[in-house]
């Protein structure tokens, strides 16, 4: 059998903490094989060699966050065959998803010496905003072991197995008694992601919500039965404003919040 | 009637200090022993060996999604009902890998791990509820067209102690739906713990030959007329005790022409499609199949774990999924639950053991869902 090229890989960066990116290389175990069966053509985290493109996968961590960022990632859907945004800046706009809640000249002028040198957009944007997107992979961060999942499905032509319904299915499976009712410990997996392993609820945590909404998610009810166990409507609006603020039904059900 | 039902209905008395014994004879027998104890803040089912593992003087209180242990004064072994796990997970392990295959120069070919032992496992503190569910699921993999060689292997090798109840739960509805609170059949031993003042003891009931082998084992002394009044008197007490009922009469014909009652809107408002209920179930039983495939694509795996129809993926087909909006989805779970699965399987695919009303997060009671539609039934 001829050796046929192997598949090259790119890894981008725009606004992000690199947290997901690293999860490539976190993949101790496996790396050996993962660099077996591609070609990393472009990661500067790991190696300043740059393969020209196209590429056939690129991963792209980080939201759109300045005018820069806004054309480059243009750049890069253009030099794809298969563009993969991972973790919840690229999914969601991530933390820095703060600001569309806000004024971000107020932020800049707190947090910068010389504002005026800091070229920013109004609004922190998932990928999938501003180009086509052929998969994304949730999670603050992503879970490694679902990274090699999509790697592993895109190299081969199938769909990856990530599916989007609650953490709840995972605590279940785990035999993790409920924090909601057994405790009173209030959690957002019933309306969260699954594709952490439900790691809080099993060290008797309620979920942060990481991997954002899930498939039809219900906030309203979820939030009512927040209310019956005590939690006032600034901690819920908190509790649906972090890292995946600014996905649709976390950002609606936080600004219902914010009017009360 | 065969020589195991002959032998059924003998009563016999099990003294507190004789658990371990039971235990100890169960394992020496090869089995490996499994029951009730606490974690996080829950009674769960899980391996024990000692009958220390079991909740000593443990009370539960149970309401639509509200759960709590507490202490209870006397310091009985049974005095709780069932908790955050049923006994499916050890008949249909919640994942499980059905095969490996790998390719070498273009052949491929099955991966034979050594196989691993079917684990043969004695329940310990079985409920009549979870005995009527056992059976329930009997009908599902095992009576139809095409068995499941799965939980086959499981099923057939394990021992049932089981307990009757006499502190029902604030959920628990046994009653309505004629499964308990005391086991007719479906166990080796069946134990009513008799708890008064300065007297502790099972009455203990032989369901089989195995049942009578432990009473032989232990020399078990037959229970006298007080202990089976008093055996009797405990069941009827927890007969008053149910926590919910339901009335199922006509309820297949019911449901099944409300299905655009406006309840089922209301119930959707509520419901997180979550898949708690679905999970905590002891007779849900649906599964999905998983396929992936290593980095190097030589190595493929197929697996099965739990799934729900209240997930989208569940009922998706080409186009998209049947059920989309979280009433359709409740409508279809409780509709089967407590009609069609007539149909199916010529019995309730409810027991009354109301998980899924206690481990709902948002407290959404099937009990309740089912009295509104009567309350307001369309036509007759
Ligand atoms: S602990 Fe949270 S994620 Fe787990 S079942 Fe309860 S609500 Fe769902
Ligand atoms: S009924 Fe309750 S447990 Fe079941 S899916 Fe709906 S919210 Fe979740
Ligand atoms: S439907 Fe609810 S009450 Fe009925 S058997 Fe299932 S979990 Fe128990």
């Amino acid at each position: 059998m001829a050796t046929r090229p192997k598949p090259k890989v790119a890894v981008w960066k725009f606004a992000s903490c690199d947290g997901c990116q690293l999860s490539l290389l976190d993949c101790e175990d496996e790396l050996l094989a993962v660099l077996g069966e591609i070609e990393l053509a472009y990661f500067p985290e790991a190696t300043r060699m740059v393969v020209k493109g196209p590429y056939d996968i690129s991963l792209v961590e980080g939201s759109i966050t300045s005018p820069h960022d806004a054309e480059r990632i243009h750049k890069v859907r253009r030099a794809s065959k298969k563009l993969v945004t991972i973790g919840a800046c690229a999914t969601a706009g991530g933390i820095q998803a703060l600001r569309n809640f806000a004024d971000v000249k107020e932020y800049t002028s707190i947090v910068y010496a010389s504002p005026q040198y800091i070229e920013t957009l109004s609004h922190s944007t998932p990928i999938q905003n501003h180009v086509f997107v052929d998969f994304e992979l949730r999670g603050c961060p992503i879970n490694k072991a679902q990274l090699l999942e999509v790697v592993s499905a895109f190299l081969h032509g199938r769909k990856p197995v990530t599916p989007p319904h609650a953490v709840c299915l995972a605590c279940k499976l785990n035999g993790t008694p409920c924090t909601m009712v057994a405790h009173g410990t209030p959690c957002l997996g019933p309306v969260t992601h699954t594709g952490c392993g439900a790691i809080c609820p099993a060290f008797h945590r309620g979920c942060y919500g990481c991997f954002g909404p899930k498939e039809t998610p219900n906030t309203t009810s979820l939030s009512n039965q927040w209310e019956k166990l005590g939690v006032d409507s600034a901690t819920l609006m908190r509790a649906f404003r972090s890292f995946n603020a600014y996905a649709e039904p976390f950002r609606k059900e936080s600004e219902a919040h914010e009017r009360k | 009637m065969s020589a195991s039902e002959s032998a059924a209905k003998s009563k016999f008395v099990l003294r507190t200090n004789q658990i371990q014994a039971l235990i100890d004879f169960l394992r020496e027998r090869g089995y490996r022993t499994a029951g009730p104890t606490i974690r996080d803040c829950a009674v769960i089912y899980d391996e024990i060996n000692n009958a220390e593992q079991i909740p000593l003087g443990v009370a539960d209180e149970q309401e639509a999604g509200f759960y709590r242990v507490k202490k209870r004064k006397e310091a009985g072994y049974f005095s709780y009902v069932v908790g955050a796990h049923s006994w499916k997970k050890f008949l249909n392990p919640p994942r499980f890998t059905l095969w490996k295959a790998k390719m070498d120069n273009g052949e491929m070919s099955l991966v034979v791990d050594e196989p691993q032992a079917v684990p043969h496992y004695a329940f310990i503190g079985v409920r009549p509820c979870e005995i009527a569910a056992i059976a329930v699921q009997d009908r599902v993999y095992l009576d139809g067209p095409y068995v499941d060689n799965l939980y086959k292997e499981r099923r057939s090798a394990i021992a049932i102690i089981a307990v009757n109840c006499a502190h029902p739960g604030g959920t628990c509805f046994c009653v309505s739906m004629d499964t308990g609170p005391e086991a007719k059949s479906g166990f080796d031993l069946a134990l009513t713990e008799i708890q008064e003042t300065n007297r502790h003891l099972f009455v203990a009931t032989t369901g089989s030959d195995l049942g009578v082998e432990i009473a032989k084992a232990l020399k078990l002394e037959p229970a006298t007329p007080d202990d089976i009044a008093d055996e009797a008197a405990t069941i009827k007490r927890a007969a008053g005790k149910m926590g919910r009922k339901i009335d199922t009469s006509h309820i297949n014909e019911l449901l099944q022409r409300n299905e655009d009652h406006p309840r089922w809107n209301h119930v959707g408002d509520r419901c997180l499609n979550c898949a708690n209920c679905t999970m905590v179930c002891p007779t849900c039983f649906c599964m999905t199949v998983e396929d992936t495939t290593d980095i190097t694509g030589k190595t493929a795996e197929r697996s099965r774990r739990w799934d729900s129809c209240f997930t989208i993926e569940f009922s998706h087909i080409h186009g998209g999924a049947v059920r989309t909006s979280a009433s359709a989805r409740y409508r279809h779970w409780m509709t089967h639950k407590l009609a069609s699965w007539q149909d199916q399987f010529g019995v309730s695919g409810c027991v009354g053991c109301g998980r899924c009303i206690t481990w709902c997060p948002v407290g959404i009671d099937i009990t309740e869902e089912a009295a509104a539609i009567r309350a307001s039934s369309r036509g007759e």
